[in-house]
């Protein structure tokens, strides 16, 4: 049990005090994780925006894994299919990359996504106004408050953009398999189909770490006299 | 008073608030003394002041001029990081609408800033319960704040204010959003750890109940200090504001 804490002389004399606040690693995790739980129906539409976004960019990287897959099997049948269905393939070709209007369509997706993060994550940092100031009264430093924020953010981000990308993946197989036929799936290289979904889960915990950027700031330099504030 | 007993010293304090063009001038030097042990009331209408005082005196605004020495440490020449000390070795927080932290137990309410002071869990978890105890809410500690009464949550909010041993507790209304005998019970429960543990108790109120424990009463009125009054002579001026109202 500590003793009680007065100031030494030393430190009397040069006005200072020791600096000794912390908030061990594990502990803001386990704080984190509560404060996901409590508020879980909150953080699943945080989440959701991220998902779905994540999801469309994984569905389109899969997409063209599975006509790379076609394309690799070298049948002029498939290549036919391929072509009606819409991809642009010179004769020559062997690969298919992602088109310029599938890369805007995607990029304009998870802008889009950001904003919903953004404006998600500002509303549940003025919600806890009070819990941040109140910590802030205890002893909590901006950086712990940042910190909280940003593991948060990570862990929605994770399992928001794993779940995302997950979707995106199946279903994009599926189209495959209602369009091309089994077959077709049969030829998809494994490490390509792996690269993709990575990928987009990486971008996925990306955005939501750059969506709660600026609202853990504002969070973090809150004064912590608006704890003190009645009205609510 | 003794020079080396002080605990708070405030010297010329204003402090000026700026809404929209117009300055309104809160304080308008406010000198005091506060002994250390002492169970001070701040007593004064609303927008007297009294509540930008006490966020000084807790360190959380910093005053337009003048100083305000915590354990004769001048808080404006704190940084971020030692005013963080401060808050959460030096001073327990009480406030009127407890502030409980709603996503944790009662438990993990008391031994949060424990953490912060870098204790261990299980010695803030034991030391938790000891306080807990204290407040007679040693079986709710697994509860959750909406759980609890405001009563209850206010116990939790003295246990947590004690965690760290602070040897200041600042406490703003305490009592304003509780019923008479709960607001009488968190009275007592703050007079007996005052009396207890030698902790200064500095609340600001206008609960005329709170007066009965004080051993000082700091008037303050229209941002300066109206008068100081000790316990004894107390009893004849709550008479006469009992008369006046």
């Amino acid at each position: 049990m500590p003793a009680r804490k007065i100031l030494s002389e030393s430190e009397k004399e040069t006005g200072r005090v020791q600096r000794q606040v912390k908030l061990p690693f594990l502990k803001s995790v386990e704080i984190s994780i509560k404060s996901i739980k409590v508020r879980f129906f909150r953080s699943l539409i945080t989440t959701m925006s991220l998902v779905l976004a994540v999801s469309f960019l994984s569905f389109v990287g899969v997409s063209n894994d599975i006509a790379n897959g076609m394309l690799a099997k070298q049948d002029p049948e498939l290549r036919r299919l391929l072509v009606r269905s819409g991809y642009d393939l010179g004769p020559g070709d062997t690969t298919v990359g992602s088109s310029p209007k599938q890369r805007w369509l995607v990029i304009l997706s998870l802008l889009v996504c950001v904003v919903g993060i953004v404006n998600a994550q500002l509303m549940a940092v003025t919600e806890r106004f009070r819990e941040i100031g109140t910590m802030k009264c205890l002893g909590a430093l901006d950086r712990f408050i940042l910190r909280l924020f940003v593991l948060e953010a990570g862990m929605q981000g994770l399992v928001g953009a794993g779940m995302g990308a997950l979707t995106g993946a199946v279903f994009s197989l599926l189209s495959g398999w209602l369009r091309f036929g089994f077959g077709s799936l049969t030829s998809i290289s494994l490490g390509s189909l792996a690269v993709s979904i990575l990928i987009a889960t990486g971008v996925g915990c990306l955005l939501s770490l750059l969506g709660v950027l600026y609202p853990a700031l504002i969070a973090a330099r809150m004064q912590p006299v608006e704890a003190m504030r009645v009205e609510q | 008073m003794a020079e080396a007993g002080s605990i708070v010293r405030v010297t010329g304090v204003t402090k000026v608030f700026k809404l929209g063009k117009i300055d309104v001038q809160a304080l308008k030097g406010v000198d005091l003394e506060i002994a250390k042990g002492d169970y001070i009331s701040i007593m004064g209408p609303s927008g007297s002041g009294k509540s930008t005082l006490f966020n000084m005196i807790g360190g959380l605004d910093k005053p337009t001029a003048g100083k305000v020495f915590i354990d004769e440490v001048d808080i404006a020449q704190l940084d971020a990081y030692e005013l963080a000390w401060l808050r959460c070795r030096k001073i327990g927080y009480i406030f009127q609408t407890f502030n409980i932290i709603q996503v944790m137990t009662a438990l993990e309410n008391v031994t949060l800033p424990m953490i912060f002071a870098g204790l261990n869990n299980d010695a803030a978890v034991e030391k938790g319960m000891e306080l807990l105890d204290l407040v007679g809410l040693g079986d709710r500690f697994s509860h959750k704040p909406f759980e609890l009464s405001g009563g209850q949550q206010q116990r939790v909010a003295v246990a947590r204010a004690l965690a760290n041993d602070p040897a200041i507790i600042l406490a703003d209304e305490p009592t304003g959003n509780l019923d008479l005998t709960t607001g009488e019970e968190s009275i007592a429960l703050l007079k007996r750890l005052s009396q207890d543990r030698g902790v200064t108790v500095i609340s600001a109120t206008h609960d005329f109940k709170m007066l009965n424990v004080s051993d000082r009463v700091i008037w303050i009125r229209d941002g300066r200090v109206d008068k100081i009054e000790d316990r004894e002579e107390l009893s004849i001026s709550v008479g006469q504001i009992g008369a006046r109202e």
